[in-house]
């Protein structure tokens, strides 16, 4: 077992978490993820590898899916992004590369980003001043890219209104962060 | 008290009483008041001085399309000039100040123009400020705007926020008039998801300002009605206060929400407004109309009004610009407000009508075929002069005057996108007509449908039609539906000084001259005489003149046309365009793994592109950033230093084909590298010209990261993705991007190898012959973590890049100083960074400046003639080939204390300094500690045969009198052979 201390994305030892009215915004440094690309036409045994280790059909276009112990969303064609717990799953991309094999390339990606919640009713109010989402069409299990403060982010509904997940880059996590906080501040 | 002009009624709330300042003095007024509409209430007319000759002026309308009642309003850093007193919510303490008069505004000094009109007509300042043309800048205009302008800005930074949003809707409706209402009724109970958008704090557009009834109650309280009844529906989204200032592309309508306007300074953390984008899937235009004035001499009297306005006052605002009140109508609308001015008890001093056939009334005098031809009063109208229909002549008093020429349909969102609207003869007025935007109806008064009733229907049949609504139209509610007659009536014959645009002083007179001296198109009056022009972009000026010109023209008004109506609708504040995006939040900021730790060390940072990257890392003691660097090098060259280099760009390329794709992309081969080596690769655009430059590291036969430099990240991913998804469609690669993924540090230095062997786990052989020079591969460090290392040096000393998990990455150079501090481990930031790499002749963004190719870098060896890579064949273009062409080259002071300048001009030693006898030029310079002495990498004409010549460095751009002789030597000034690096 290695001895350095990790650092969340906004720099500190823990993750920080904010609160304004009924909406909280959490920090998720306990998000592993892993990119899985299929290989050249391997698309479909790749989805149908990823449905078993989903336990739901890979997620089509706008789509993701929760599971247990991993979820994912679509990221392109052939692509999807896997997330699981890093406590337990901090080699996510070894663990994939054993599942799939030759079917797909596997990055691990989980400090390429910063994975943030925001529950609470009232969530949608703050996610239309961050980014251009149909709002009136985001229900359960949908996902989209949208940028919010210029940042490429992967936005995705757990439930309408009261529940959202936004993985944003993590170098950019301080301004991701105020961004969403100033915008909470803003619409509650 | 009761100010004296307040009336009983309207819709105020009297329980609360508001104070409110206007030029100093205290008034009061109620929630749901306008500061017009208070103002007149305390029966205040006077509210400003017009744009050019400063003739004193109250507020002509009760909306947007004010003209004349602009204000500058708060005070300190949140003073706003050019308000409209009229669209101003009252709140309580609200200071409210006249613009444009000195020293006060019943006393202007510069009402003087006035007296000067004849010579200040159209045209003026270009026929008399022409000469001598140097006096325009410095003295001309700074006088002419002194003497004009509107109101004055505070020099401060506005310490207010705006945000931005975006919303979605099956229909978007712009207006909750009646129908707006209507329509919006009809579209939120089919459930479709609905935006209404009004400009007005209180919606219910001109049912508020009426009293005729709409289902057997006040027309207010059925707006009431409809609005609670539309709040109610969660599929409908109410969005008073907010004006729809533009129709976009493909269904896009910029709206700015004023959230904080009406309160005295927007609460904590919330925008004083907001500007909204919203993409509907149909829209429908409800912006209603606006009256339009008759144009008679000295018609710009304060107390002289719109009708409707007039009437707008009296019944929802319950306050009446004077007791004693005439009307100027050409239309049975004007008699409208007669009706009601009376009801309310206000004395009608006549209606005066300019149809022989105008409707007769037991209460008022009504004055058919008469006109009105002048008026008097100097700070507010106290008598108007009239002609009757037997050519007498008569005077009546009144301390206002309401004014209707008939209604123009609010068109413009019709024509932002370039359609034009057509004219309606039955109406005399134009209509939205052409192309209108996709996807946008127009209903109501917008369209002209003047009656209650047929804006209740068209409002409700457009929302059918718009959402394709199938089954029985609903019933609507019983509404007046007086039928609407309007005959043209622009202006009262003879009169000269008659104001067309109240705004920019236009009168009718400045029409006709302008059409004298050969004006004849629409957009050239406009430019000539600056009508339609300012804030209020001529809402109730355009056409009146528009009208002249064709009558002077010998055309009809759609003859002439209008001019073209753009976004914004109504003014719109600049913060709210730039929302949250100013300051330090101008954009988002990127932080490497060790900022915080760089911090700590008192780090000072540079931004490179959108990363804070630490420059140097100064001791105390260190008073000059040269002491700080100059040891960071001496150091590093001496032991072991440590750099932050996350941010150059990875890149993870895999695929059976990643290989090949590489190969094509790379102008040197790739097919062969070894699986656990890197190699330095040089990436050309297509015209063969250099790209970026960066490292490959083949980690799996199958899996090569990339590295980039870190200005060119982006950019490199994206040529990346179009070679992988254009050019090689069919090759095996996926990419993906892990510039952030990995905390990435190099460690330079003689003592570098025995630093990292503290660092990775004992089984990781580091030693020069299981991993030499170039070598990569995948370890664990500190006691398992994974870890990435590449035996690369970009300082030309013994080197590796370790790359550790991103979290990971604090704690990892935390380690490497604790680790290293029996080395004297330093570390250091770009500048030292950069002058090693000067020091070593590598290449970076100053010599991959989008120019230079291959050949220029000295690379030109590195360009495989045995395969096919991009750009490649366009490097051997004979015009990049020339035998004379520029290579890279090192430089030296032959004086060893003089400037080598970045950017500097190489001259022969002798021979004339000009561009025609450029050698070449520098793109990197430095002081070198190693050296001793400024050193300097640039491309000089056949450079690589030039050794030891001496040249004359010039800087035409700092200053042309220093020449410095400069020396041309090897662009590696340190450690030539490379046997540090392979050590």
């Amino acid at each position: 077992m290695h001895d350095l201390s990790p650092i969340t994305a906004l720099g500190g030892s823990a993750a920080r978490v904010e609160t304004v009215g009924a909406v909280t915004l959490t920090e998720r440094p306990d998000v592993a993820l892993a990119s899985v690309a299929a290989r050249r036409g391997q698309a479909e045994a790749c989805a149908t590898a990823l449905t078993r280790l989903l336990g739901a059909a890979a997620p089509a276009p706008g789509k993701s899916s929760a599971g247990d112990p991993f979820s994912a969303v679509w990221m392109g064609p052939g692509q999807w992004m896997l997330s699981a717990d890093f406590t337990t799953h901090e080699d996510i991309a070894a663990m994939l590369k054993d599942a799939l094999a030759d079917m797909a390339s596997i990055t691990e990606q989980t400090d390429a980003w910063t994975c943030f919640d925001l529950t609470g009713q009232g969530a949608f109010a703050v996610l239309e001043l961050l980014c251009n989402v149909n709002l009136t069409t985001f229900h359960a299990g949908n996902a989209t890219r949208s940028t919010i403060h210029h940042l490429g982010c992967f936005v995705i509904c757990t439930e309408p209104d009261t529940s959202v997940r936004i993985i944003g880059p993590r170098a950019s996590a301080g301004s991701l962060h105020h961004a969403i906080t100033t915008a909470m501040a803003a619409a509650l | 008290m009761t100010p004296k002009n307040r009336l009983d009624g309207g819709q105020i709330d009297r329980n609360t009483t508001l104070s409110f300042s206007f030029d100093g003095k205290q008034y009061t007024g109620h929630p749901g008041d306008t500061l017009a509409s208070a103002l007149l209430a305390n029966n205040v007319r006077l509210m400003g001085r017009s744009f050019k000759y400063h003739r004193p002026r109250g507020p002509m309308t009760a909306g947007s399309e004010e003209p004349n009642a602009i204000v500058e309003l708060r005070s300190g850093a949140r003073q706003e000039p050019n308000t409209r007193a009229t669209t101003a919510e009252l709140f309580d303490g609200l200071a409210a100040r006249s613009q444009n008069r000195w020293p006060s505004l019943k006393f202007d000094v510069m009402s003087i123009n006035d007296r000067f009109s004849n010579f200040l007509t159209a045209g003026f300042y270009y026929k008399t400020f022409m000469w001598p043309a140097a006096f325009w800048e410095k003295l001309y205009e700074p006088i002419i705007r002194k003497a004009a302008g509107l109101g004055s800005l505070s020099m401060q930074a506005d310490p207010d926020d705006y945000d931005k949003g975006f919303r979605h809707c099956d229909l978007l409706i712009v207006g909750a008039g009646p129908a707006g209402l209507s329509a919006a009724l009809t579209a939120g109970r089919s459930g479709r998801q609905v935006i209404v958008a009004d400009e007005d704090f209180r919606m219910g557009g001109r049912l508020n300002a009426e009293t005729f009834e709409v289902a057997d109650m006040a027309g207010a309280d059925w707006a009431a009605q409809a609005v609670a009844e539309l709040s109610a529906m969660p599929n409908v989204r109410l969005m008073p206060r907010t004006t729809v200032i533009g129709a976009f592309d493909h269904g896009i309508y910029g709206a700015v929400e004023r959230i904080s306007d009406h309160l005295p300074t927007p609460p904590t953390g919330k925008p004083r407004q907001i500007l909204w984008r919203i993409y509907s899937g149909q829209t429908l235009l409800c912006a209603g109309a606006t009256e339009r004035p008759i144009a008679f001499n000295n018609n710009d009297r304060p107390g002289i009004m719109l009708a409707a306005s007039v009437r707008a006052y009296v019944n929802r605002w319950a306050a009446t610009p004077a007791q004693r009140v005439a009307i100027f109508t050409n239309n049975d609308d004007g008699h409208r407000t007669a009706r009601d001015l009376h009801a309310k008890g206000v004395k009608v001093a006549a209606v005066i009508d300019t149809r022989a056939d105008a409707p007769g009334a037991i209460d008022y005098e009504v004055l058919s075929g008469a006109q009105v031809v002048d008026t008097k009063g100097r700070l507010g109208v106290t008598f108007v002069e009239l002609k009757l229909a037997d050519g007498n002549s008569r005077t009546i008093e009144c301390g206002a005057l309401g004014v209707s020429g008939g209604w123009n349909p609010n068109v413009h969102l019709t024509c932002h996108q370039r359609g034009r609207p057509q004219w309606n003869g039955a109406l005399a007025a134009f209509v939205p007509g052409g192309t209108l935007p996709p996807g946008m109806i127009v209903a109501g008064a917008a369209n002209g449908a003047f009656s209650t009733h047929g804006a209740l229907k068209s409002g409700a049949d457009a929302a059918r039609k718009a959402l394709g609504l199938e089954g029985r139209a609903p019933e609507l509610p019983q509404a007046e539906d007086a039928p609407v007659t309007q005959t043209p009536f622009w202006y009262v014959e003879g009169c000269s000084r008659a104001w067309l645009d109240q705004q920019n002083d236009v009168t009718v007179k400045d029409v006709k001259l302008s059409h004298q001296e050969g004006f004849r198109s629409v957009e050239h009056l406009k430019r000539y005489t600056t009508l339609g022009m300012a804030t209020d972009q001529g809402k109730t000026s355009n056409m009146g003149g528009l009208a002249i010109m064709a009558e002077l023209a010998g055309k009809a008004i759609p003859e002439v046309g209008t001019t073209v109506f753009r976004p914004p609708y109504t003014p719109t504040a600049i913060g709210v365009l730039a929302g949250r995006m100013r300051g330090t939040e101008f954009h988002p900021t990127r932080l490497t793994p060790s900022h915080y730790w760089a911090q700590e060390r008192g780090a000072v940072f540079v931004e490179v592109g959108n990363w804070l990257r630490a420059q140097w890392f100064p001791l105390p003691g260190e008073t000059h950033w040269r002491q700080s660097v100059d040891r960071e090098v001496m150091a590093t060259r001496a032991s072991v230093g440590v750099c932050d280099c996350t941010t150059l760009g990875k890149i993870d390329v895999q695929g059976v084909d990643a290989a090949a794709f590489l190969n094509k992309l790379y102008c040197n081969g790739f097919a062969k590298l070894a699986v656990g080596k890197t190699r330095y690769g040089l990436m050309l655009r297509e015209d063969g010209i250099a790209m970026d430059d960066g490292t490959a590291a083949r980690l799996a036969e199958d899996h090569f990261v990339v590295t980039t430099t870190t200005a060119n990240a982006g950019k490199v991913y994206q040529h990346m993705e179009f070679v992988r998804q254009c050019l090689m469609p069919d090759a095996d690669v996926q990419l993906i991007s892990t510039t952030e993924a990995w905390a990435q540090f190099a460690v330079a230095g003689p003592n570098s190898r025995r630093l990292l062997q503290k660092i990775v786990d004992p089984d990781v052989d580091i030693s020069n012959d299981a991993f030499p020079f170039m070598a990569c591969g995948n370890i664990t460090v500190c006691g398992g973590l994974r870890a990435r290392l590449f035996r690369i040096s970009f300082s030309g000393e013994l080197a590796f890049e370790i790359a550790v998990p991103a979290r990971y990455g604090d704690a990892l150079m935390r380690r490497l100083m604790a680790e290293g501090e029996e080395f004297d481990v330093t570390p250091y930031g770009t500048e030292a960074l950069s002058v090693m790499r000067i020091e070593k002749g590598h290449a970076a963004g100053n010599e991959l400046n989008g120019t230079t190719t291959a050949l220029n870098l000295g690379m030109g060896r590195m360009v495989s003639r045995s395969k096919d890579s991009i750009g490649s064949k366009l490097s051997e273009r004979p015009g990049l080939n020339e035998d004379d062409a520029l290579m890279q080259v090192g430089l030296r002071p032959v004086s060893r204390d003089d400037k080598i300048t970045a950017g500097g001009i190489l001259m022969r030693a002798d021979g004339p300094v000009d561009a025609a006898h450029s050698q070449g030029y520098v793109t990197s310079a430095a002081f070198s500690p190693t050296l001793g002495s400024m050193i300097g990498l640039g491309f000089l004409k056949d450079g690589g045969v030039r050794t030891g010549e001496t040249l004359r460095l010039v800087s035409p751009l700092t200053d042309l009198t220093v020449e410095v002789e400069v020396e041309v030597v090897s662009p590696h000034f340190v450690d030539p052979e490379g046997e540090r690096l392979r050590a």
